[in-house]
Formats: C-alpha cells, sequence, structure tokens
C-alpha cells in the first residue's frame, strides 16, 4: 500500500498530468496577475500640479487671500509668503477660512490661523506647499510638494 | 408530393402549437402533486425552489417575507436601471444634463428615476432587516453557515451598488460622496503616517487610485464608478443571489424547529389537513435517479411528505404576492415623492453639511472621529464579526424561533438597553466635553486613531458579550448580546448623522437652529 512513509510509484500519465494541469493553472494565474496592471495608468490625465501666485507685491505683508480655485490661502507675514492648501486632511473636503482659522464641513475638523489640527478628527496639520520663483519673478506652487508647516518663502531679489 | 404526405403535414401544421409548448413544458397540467413536482423542478429558473416546501414557510411570521422583498427590489432596480441606462450618459460634461432630461424631457423618466431610487433605498433597508431575521431566528446555524456568508457578501454588494448609483447623476452630492469614499479608501494613509512607513507601504493611495484611475476626483472616476454599479457589481450580486437561493433548497429549506410542538398539543400527530395541499400519494412513481448519484444528505431528509405543501402553485403564488406588493410600494412613493437631484457638482464650494444617504450616516458619524477606524477598520470588523457568528456559535437549537427562550429574551432586551446607553454616550461625551485633542492639544494621532468613541464603543461591545458569554456560558447568548448592541449602535449613530449634525458637523437637537447665512 502506498503511504507517506513509502509512496507508491507516480506513472508517468500522471507525472504529465499533473505537470500539464499545474502548467496551465500557473499561465492563468499569471495572466490575471499581469492583467492587473491594466487599472493603474503610466501617465495620469491630469492638469499640472504647479500654479501661479502672481508677483510678490500683490501679498503685502499682514494680508491674506484665499484663491477659491486653487483650493489655497496665500498668507503674508513679516516672515514671508505661504501658501497653505485648503483640502481637509482628513477626507479631502475643502474647508473655509474665516481668519482666525479654517473649518471643515464634512465630518468639523478644525485648524487654527497656521493650519494646525484644533479638533476634530483630522489627523495632521493643513499642508503648506512649496513656494518657488519664476524666472519671470512670478509666484509659483506647487501642490505636489510640501514645506514644513512655518516655513515661510523670501522673496529675495525684490527687495 | 403524394395526398398522403399533404394530409400528414397539413396534419402536423395543425398540431403545431401543442407541439410546440409540448416540446418546451413535458409535463401535463400542473394538477397532481406529480406534475406539481415536475414543473417546479424540470424548469431553469424555478427548479431553484424545493418541489415541496414546508407550510411554516408559507406564514408571514416566518419569515416576514424579507428575503422575497428584497429579492423583488433587486428586479425592480435591474429593470429601471436598464431603462434609465439607454439615457443617462457617464461622462463628466454629460451625467448632469442627462439625469435631468429623464427627469423633465423622458416621457415616465421621472417616474422610472423615481422608483429605482426608492427601491435601491428599500434594498439597503429589506436586506439589514432579513439579516435580523435571519440572526434572531438562529437560522445561520449548521447547516446554513456559508449561505450567510453568502448574504453577508450580498449586505456588501447591496451596500456598494448603493454607494456607486448615488455618484452618478454628478450633483454635489454625487462629487463629494466620490471624494470622501476615495479618501476612506486612502485612509490606511492615517496609520501608515502615524507610524511613519507611508513612503514604502502606501495601501491606502493604491486602493484610492485603482478607484479613482487619477490622483483627483474627474472623469476616470466617473467612469469607473458607472462600470462598477451598471457591470461588475450587479454581475456579482446575480451570482451571489443565485448560490444564496440554491443554497436554501440545498441546506434543506427554510430553517425550523425540529419537533412543532401541532395546534392539537404536544405529542399529537401531525394533522393531515396541516398543510393547504394533499399529500402526495404516488411517491412510488417517484423518481431518484439523479439523488442516487449525489452522495451526501438528501435536500428534504428530515421534512415529513404530510407537512410540506408543492411549492408550485403555493409558493410560487406568495412570491408573486410578494413582487406585486413590492411594486405598488415603490410606485406609489414613486408618484408621491421624487428623488432629489442637487446642484453640478462644485469642485470648490462643498455642501455644509455635506451628507450620505442615511444608510451611511451611521459611519459618517465615526468617521467623524478618525477616517480610518470609522471608514474601514469597524466596519470590516464588524462584517467579519457578523461572518464568524455562525462558525464561533455552533450550540445545537432550534431554528427558526425567535429568541428561543425567555432567557436569550432578556439578554436581547438588556444587550438592546447597554447598546443604546453606550453609543449615546459616545455622541454625547465628544459633543459636551470635547475629546482627547481639547484635553491634551498635541496628543500624538496613533492615540486618536487607537482611543476615539468609535473604538471605545466598539470595545464595550465586544467587552459586554464576552461577559455574557463567561455568565451564560452560551455563544449563542453572547452572540445575541454582540449583535443586539451592534445594531442599536448603528440606529442611534444613524439618527444622530440624520438629525442631529448641522453645518461643519455640529450638534443641533432641531433643523430650526441651524445657523443661516
Amino acid at each position: 500500500m502506498p503511504s507517506r512513509v513509502e509512496p507508491g510509484r507516480v506513472t508517468r500519465r500522471d507525472l504529465l498530468g499533473a505537470a500539464g494541469l499545474w502548467t496551465a493553472g500557473l499561465a492563468i494565474l499569471g495572466s490575471l496577475v499581469g492583467l492587473m496592471r491594466l487599472p493603474i495608468q503610466r501617465v495620469l490625465p491630469e492638469a499640472s500640479d504647479r500654479f501661479k501666485l502672481g508677483s510678490p507685491e500683490e501679498f503685502p505683508p499682514g494680508s491674506s487671500k484665499v484663491l477659491q480655485d486653487q483650493q489655497v490661502l496665500v498668507m503674508s507675514t513679516q516672515e514671508g509668503i505661504a501658501v497653505l492648501s485648503m483640502v481637509c486632511t482628513h477626507l479631502g473636503c475643502v474647508v473655509s477660512y474665516s481668519g482666525d482659522g479654517f473649518t471643515c464641513p464634512c465630518h468639523g475638523s478644525r485648524f487654527g490661523p497656521l493650519g494646525d489640527v484644533s479638533a476634530g478628527p483630522a489627523p495632521r496639520a493643513l499642508k503648506w506647499l512649496e513656494i518657488s520663483l519664476a524666472p519671470n519673478g512670478k509666484l509659483v506652487a506647487d501642490k505636489g510638494r510640501e514645506v514644513e508647516p512655518g516655513s515661510f518663502f523670501q522673496a529675495r531679489g525684490k527687495a | 408530393m403524394s395526398e398522403q404526405n399533404m394530409q400528414a403535414m397539413w396534419r402536423n401544421t395543425l398540431a403545431l402549437p401543442g407541439n410546440l409548448f409540448r416540446s418546451i413544458v413535458r409535463h401535463g397540467r400542473p394538477d397532481s402533486a406529480r406534475a406539481r413536482s415536475q414543473a417546479v423542478f424540470s424548469n431553469l429558473f424555478l427548479h431553484i425552489h424545493s418541489t415541496r416546501i414546508h407550510h411554516r414557510t408559507l406564514r408571514f411570521s416566518t419569515t416576514a417575507d424579507l428575503g422575497a422583498i428584497s429579492a423583488s427590489l433587486f428586479l425592480i432596480l435591474t429593470g429601471t436601471g436598464i431603462f434609465l441606462m439607454v439615457y443617462y450618459k457617464p461622462s463628466v460634461d454629460g451625467a448632469y444634463d442627462s439625469i435631468k432630461d429623464i427627469h423633465y424631457v423622458i416621457p415616465t423618466g421621472r417616474l422610472t428615476r423615481n422608483i429605482h431610487r426608492w427601491a435601491a433605498h428599500l434594498m439597503v433597508l429589506s436586506v439589514i432587516l432579513h439579516m435580523c431575521r435571519v440572526f434572531f431566528t438562529a437560522s445561520y446555524k449548521k447547516p446554513r453557515e456559508f449561505n450567510w456568508l453568502v448574504g453577508m457578501g450580498l449586505l456588501v454588494v447591496t451596500l456598494a451598488l448603493s454607494f456607486t448609483g448615488y455618484l452618478l447623476p454628478w450633483d454635489q452630492l454625487a462629487y463629494w460622496a466620490i471624494t470622501i469614499g476615495a479618501n476612506i479608501a486612502a485612509s490606511p494613509r492615517e496609520l501608515t503616517d502615524a507610524l511613519g512607513m507611508t513612503a514604502w507601504f502606501d495601501p491606502g493611495g493604491f486602493t484610492r487610485e485603482m478607484l479613482l484611475g487619477a490622483s483627483e476626483v474627474g472623469p476616470e472616476a466617473l467612469i469607473r464608478f458607472n462600470l462598477l454599479h451598471c457591470v461588475i457589481l450587479p454581475i456579482a450580486a446575480v451570482v451571489l443571489l443565485g448560490v444564496h437561493f440554491w443554497r436554501i433548497r440545498k441546506d434543506g429549506g427554510l430553517g425550523r424547529p425540529h419537533q412543532e410542538v401541532t395546534p392539537a398539543g404536544k405529542g399529537a400527530a401531525v394533522s393531515q389537513q396541516a398543510g393547504p395541499a394533499p399529500v402526495s400519494t404516488d411517491s412510488a412513481n417517484k423518481t431518484w435517479g439523479l439523488m442516487a448519484l449525489v452522495p451526501g444528505r438528501s435536500p428534504a431528509a428530515d421534512i415529513e411528505p404530510s407537512e410540506t405543501v408543492p411549492a408550485w402553485p403555493y409558493l410560487l403564488r406568495a412570491e408573486l404576492l410578494v413582487f406585486m406588493g413590492t411594486m405598488l410600494l415603490c410606485l406609489v412613493l414613486g408618484i408621491f415623492f421624487d428623488a432629489p437631484l442637487k446642484v453640478l457638482a462644485d469642485p470648490v464650494h462643498p455642501e455644509n453639511p455635506a451628507k450620505a444617504p442615511w444608510y451611511f450616516l451611521g459611519l459618517q458619524e465615526l468617521v467623524s472621529y478618525s477616517a480610518f477606524v470609522g471608514g474601514l477598520f469597524i466596519p470590516a470588523v464588524t462584517v467579519v464579526g457578523l461572518g464568524l457568528v455562525p462558525y464561533l456559535d455552533r450550540e445545537k437549537e432550534p431554528a427558526g424561533i425567535y429568541l428561543d427562550g425567555a432567557h436569550n429574551k432578556r439578554i436581547a432586551l438588556h444587550s438592546a438597553l447597554f447598546g443604546t446607553l453606550c453609543a449615546v454616550l459616545a455622541v454625547a461625551i465628544p459633543v459636551n466635553f470635547g475629546w482627547l485633542r481639547d484635553w491634551f492639544p498635541g496628543v500624538p494621532q496613533l492615540f486618536i486613531i487607537l482611543f476615539n468613541p468609535g473604538t471605545l464603543l466598539t470595545a464595550a461591545y465586544v467587552a459586554w458579550s464576552l461577559r455574557v458569554a463567561g455568565r451564560t456560558g452560551s455563544t449563542r447568548s453572547s452572540a445575541i448580546a454582540l449583535f443586539t448592541c451592534f445594531l442599536m449602535g448603528f440606529i442611534i449613530l444613524t439618527y444622530v448623522g440624520t438629525e442631529l449634525r448641522g453645518p461643519n458637523w455640529d450638534f443641533y437637537w432641531s433643523r430650526s437652529d441651524w445657523p443661516v447665512h
């Protein structure tokens, strides 16, 4: 009797049959796994994350301006200029700005004037976006790049 | 052609309708018990039923017809859905306008859309109630564990169908729901961020990109949700429904007590008049060909012939009545109450408050404590926990009786009170006293993920259920405690999310207290 200790002879037919079955199975599985690449695109069909803010003079120190279409707040202080993303870090609703902080309409997150979480479910502070100076002297912000909260941008060369 | 051939041809032509019918339906008129069985057994669509059913199956109190209502609603949704697809354009530019066309221009379009919407709401409700019925009558027990799992799958598919459905009009509700939904899918980031491993392990971002086909909600997302709603999820639902129905028959019909006490008194023989139909007398003629080949239990193992009635016509008639009643309800609701359509999607201004449909408002309440815990972790724990119930609770118990025994009824009552109290506290404490972030500013995010009203509520429910298990030594009692608690939690949180939350998700006792701006 064949057993685990003394296995019986595997016939050529069984071996070839099993090999064929496993080959077919692995081929189908492999193709399916390969096809799972399909829903993930190589290039995302989207506008650039970089957008123009305008020239630094448009943001005098002490002013703040909401750019509704870009969903950002441009804040200008003596230390420099900062661009805060107004997309809630909780679930992506657009927060509203009231001078002394931000409020999210969807799940009630609240942020302080510098974007720090003061209440609610938001896991982290609002994003501070990277600012750079274009060759023509205009400010450019990038939604894809973050900087440390509290790092203001100094538009040098102007002064 | 000879005279004879002509005559034969004429005779055959005259007999054509009868022969055609008999080639399709191979049995005679369903007036004998045998022909009635054949009518069901030899029809591809009807044979999903048993040929004979226990007469208890037909009683309203056994099932409250909830499964049949859910299935009817699914049929109604498929029909109206196909009609809506005639005009619906799944593109960001066309979607909203095509819904407006359906509503205002296309003949019967408004009624069709209203019925589709009402049937969707009713289906979520009836599926949940159906689950409660099956749970409280202990009908999930062996041998029906697998069908309970299939039912869990159907619950998830039903909710997914509803969710993907209300995104398609591309109005404000659609846009912000899709945004929130996609970000909930991405919310494992909350945990991976807190652990500082998002850079090399980001399941949240991956799922989000799979759903949206982009990094923001846009045209790609609408096409994907349309594909899910109109193709993938309906196919999944049909396959699961087929298995679900078929397993009812294979698992021996609906769950029922093994020894039913008849009205004649304990121990009395079941009366011949118990069922509305004559008892089958032609068992000698019955062929067992297929049965003999199939190993294992016979599907009708413990049914006395005298307790059963033929599915044709009794069950089919009942099903038709349920379908017609359901259709009537949808029709009346559709005539009198229009499906809402908000203003066109505005990616810059979310609504305030931005609320999901009622069945997700309990979740929205949980999500307002923590996205990952409320949106993914607790729902996943709930579904997995529900699925495990029949495998953890294997006590033999007569199925088909609501909360068998005074003991279990008391546990259900106590659990309902406990569940309600905890859910109310979980809302009332943060509303009145704030939460960790208000008490200890700068508390690490990981603490908020671990200790928020949602996780504590879940923990309280689990602890309560374990305590019941310890005191009673019964897994069934423990399961009743847990299920009842979660049910009450669901109801309370849904109510709070629907009625008591206003702008900025602040707490208001009444809608009239909402600030006007």
